[in-house]
């Protein structure tokens, strides 16, 4: 891929080698609600919710069917109208397997709530979070970060920027352009809802320069407004990282171990803010999601938008299925994903792409010894030394591996691209945390 | 609709193209003109002593991993290769043909495989096996020769006559130089012909395997030192053109220096790396009674490595200066 100057960026990072026919837009196709949905009590960072309904309960779409159990966790809601039928534990695509309400459809089209046009001016900012709240919005860029969470920052913090992501987290998907070129209004709005709820002045929309309609759409939009502009991006990889974009739009670096509003900046993805849109002026819960599904075993690369809990094995059926048999899924992206081992798994919020490789793309690499060519610790975008760091973990060294700054490293998965060695760095710093953590318990 | 096992494994799911196995085959790739001036300038003997070279390498590499119970994939590296192409690099062209043969066992099997193997050694192998040569069979290895006329190095004439005689021998300053720089001069088999190793080197530097860093900093503190220190009368009588462009500065600036296994992982580490072969080196033709100076330079130097890697820890993200916080927080 070229690289492509003028814009504005971080330090490190890399432009991996893609399959030029994977990446550009995808073609949005409607997919039809499906027969049955599973509903995972746990889709965001933070504390399970409790389930409110058993089995036989009969539900509509948009009721909430679990609650949220404590500050950092996040209410579930009906997808589709239906009845309970099964409240166990299913496959999931993060954990093996997780606790699941699963609803089968009863053709009701009725939904719990009402395209009301409220003026969310009118509401006050509590107003506004106690709806975002009720909506169980979460991160959608991935994370699944709760957002009211981010949005209740301790007094001492002020929040005096907001960036919107525009910015694809991963290569291939194309899920955050198809939200901004479909409901640019909604991305704006969205944004504004945010800076009134946090009294904040300034908000930019980080878009990468590879997505010029995307750029174009949201400039027009927000034309007027002084106080949200709109930024592209340099096209690296991960420019979609949270730390990594402020640093691009506002050169502040969060400070290690600190979150962004250390530096006075919320990030929130591009979807997050049309779910904040829908949340406060119709009351809509986040029910449903965009996503984009890549890969040469489909008949072509696809952006779609499915209920919350819709299997990944209906969608396909009703994409027409696989041309090619694949061997490898994963969900999220190249780069950061989790490989799958059925295809019977929900999508859930914070599903924002699937990729799907045939055989000869799902290589197997086999781990050499680091011959400490040093590309690794040129290119950490969190400007750490994945090799020292790796070596000392090898050796059982974790105190040093954290001084070397295991705890910074964001997981981006450059490391392991760039390395000549196939060196699997972000499965031994992973394995790092986890003894670092058995440790301090 | 599946009708197979799906793949498990750790993210990331793509990988760049790049390899050890790559890495290690440009390298030698980049070796070749110096190769082939060799054999102009030395002889069919020259190439005879390389294959002999790369030949027994491999052999030892095959017989330490069979040894170690290790499988034979390391073998079609291409670090064996490198190595032997380095170690007879080192050798001059007039050795006995067993002295290579010797020289490899050294090389592998002490250098390389005692330590662990690729990866964890910690002095270049290839400097290890001429080093034990040197040190073993002085003579073999301190006889020169070039068109068939024995002769010493310009280094050791520099050293023993002084500036005069060398440049009665090659006639004027302008010739010298000319010599110095193609390489028509005696030396070991790799190491005379600056140009032809800067051209393989630019090679490397554009396909991002070595960096400027090592011999900028290593030919450049030389060039100083030289030029401050290396005269027979006062600071900056010294000849720093002859001091950079003679003896095996170049081969151990751009191909030992750099290796990227004995070497620093940071770009600072690796300045500091240059700087110290730079210094070793000055010190060890002034003040040594050895006219050359670069192998034992670069191995001085490997010693040094974990401890520069320690102290040149890049800075994190979040921890420079950048990261002030706006909100006094």
């Amino acid at each position: 891929m070229a690289k492509q100057y003028g814009t504005k960026t971080f330090k490190g990072g890399i432009h991996p080698d893609l399959d030029p026919a994977l990446l550009g837009n995808k073609e949005y196709v409607k997919i039809a609600l499906p027969e049955k949905v599973r509903i995972p009590l746990q889709q965001h960072i933070g504390a399970p919710a409790q389930s409110i309904v058993k089995v036989g309960d009969s539900v509509i779409e948009g009721q909430k069917i679990a609650e949220a159990t404590g500050f950092v966790s996040a209410n579930i809601h009906a997808t589709i109208s239906g009845k309970v039928t099964a409240i166990k534990k299913f496959p999931v695509s993060i954990f093996k397997q997780a606790i699941c309400i699963e609803i089968s459809s009863d053709t009701t089209a009725q939904t719990d709530w009402k395209i009301e046009t409220s003026d969310w001016r009118k509401l006050s900012e509590d107003e506004l979070k106690d709806r975002i709240i009720e909506a169980g919005i979460v991160g959608m860029g991935g994370a699944t970060f709760p957002t009211h969470v981010k949005l209740s920052p301790p007094d001492t913090k002020k929040i005096d920027l907001i960036v919107a992501n525009g910015v694809e987290c991963e290569p291939y998907l194309d899920t955050d352009r198809n939200t901004m070129c479909t409901f640019p209004n909604k991305v704006y709005e969205g944004l504004q809802i945010l800076m009134k709820i946090l009294n904040c002045k300034q908000g930019i929309i980080g878009i990468e320069s590879d997505t010029p309609d995307a750029i174009e759409v949201m400039k027009q939009t927000v034309a007027g407004n002084d106080s949200i502009s709109v930024l592209p991006l340099e096209v690296k990889y991960p420019q979609g990282a949270e730390k990594q974009l402020i640093y691009a739009a506002s050169k502040r670096e969060v400070p290690s171990g600190g979150l962004p509003m250390d530096v006075g900046v919320l990030v929130c993805n591009v979807a997050t803010m049309t779910a904040v849109y829908d949340a406060v002026t119709a009351k809509k819960p986040l029910i449903s999601r965009s996503l984009t599904l890549v890969g040469h075993c489909l008949k072509k690369s696809v952006n779609v938008t499915v209920p919350i809990g819709m299997l990944l094995s209906d969608v396909i059926k009703q994409l027409g299925g696989f041309v090619k048999q694949p061997t490898k899924i994963i969900s999220g992206g190249p780069m950061m994903g989790e490989v799958q081992y059925t295809i019977d798994v929900p999508i859930t919020k914070g599903t924002s792409g699937i990729i799907f490789q045939a055989e000869n793309e799902s290589a197997k690499y086999s781990m050499g010894p680091c011959i400490r060519c040093g590309r690794c610790v040129d290119i950490c975008p969190m400007g750490i030394s994945p090799a020292q760091i790796c070596q000392a973990i090898e050796f059982g060294d974790f105190e040093l591996a954290k001084k070397w700054g295991l705890l910074d490293c964001i997981k981006c998965g450059s490391c392991s691209y760039t390395c000549p060695a196939n060196r699997e760095m972000v499965q031994l710093i992973k394995f790092g945390e986890q003894q670092l953590k058995k440790k301090g318990s | 609709m599946l009708n197979q096992q799906l793949l498990g494994s750790a993210s990331p799911h793509i990988r760049s193209k790049q390899s050890t196995q790559n890495i290690m085959w440009a390298v030698s790739l980049s070796l070749v003109p110096a190769l082939a001036f060799s054999a102009y300038n030395f002889g069919f003997m020259a190439l005879a002593i390389v294959m002999i070279s790369v030949i027994s390498c491999i052999l030892v590499e095959a017989i330490c991993l069979k040894m170690r119970g290790k499988p034979f994939a390391p073998l079609y590296d291409g670090s064996a290769v490198l190595t032997g192409i380095l170690l007879a690099f080192n050798l001059p062209p007039t050795v006995p043909l067993w002295l290579p043969v010797i020289g490899s066992i050294v090389a592998i099997g002490i250098a390389k495989h005692a330590f662990g193997g690729l990866g964890y050694n910690i002095f270049n192998p290839a400097l290890v096996g001429r080093c034990f040569l040197l040190a073993a069979w002085p003579v073999e290895m301190t006889t020169w020769q070039v068109h068939g006329i024995t002769g010493a190095t310009p280094l050791a004439i520099f050293k023993e006559q002084g500036m005069q005689q060398l440049l009665s021998n090659f006639g004027s300053k302008p010739e010298l130089y000319w010599n110095l720089i193609t390489g028509t001069i005696g030396g070991c088999i790799g190491e005379t012909s600056a140009v032809l190793l800067l051209i393989g080197a630019m090679y490397l530097l554009y396909k991002k395997i070595i960096t400027w860093h090592t011999p900028v900093m290593y030919i450049g503190t030389l060039f100083i030192l030289g030029w401050l220190f290396a005269g027979q009368q006062t600071t900056f009588s010294g000849d720093p053109i002859f001091y950079v462009f003679s003896g095996g500065v170049f081969l151990g600036a751009l191909y030992m220096a750099t290796d990227m296994v004995t070497s620093p992982l940071t770009k600072k580490g690796k300045l500091i790396f240059g700087f110290g072969c730079g210094l070793v080196t000055f010190l060890i033709r002034k003040f040594g009674s050895y006219p050359e100076g670069v192998s034992y330079s670069i191995l001085l130097m490997n010693t040094a490595t974990p401890i520069i890697d320690r102290y040149c820890v890049p800075k994190k993200f979040g921890m420079t200066k950048g990261a002030a916080k706006p909100n006094g927080a």
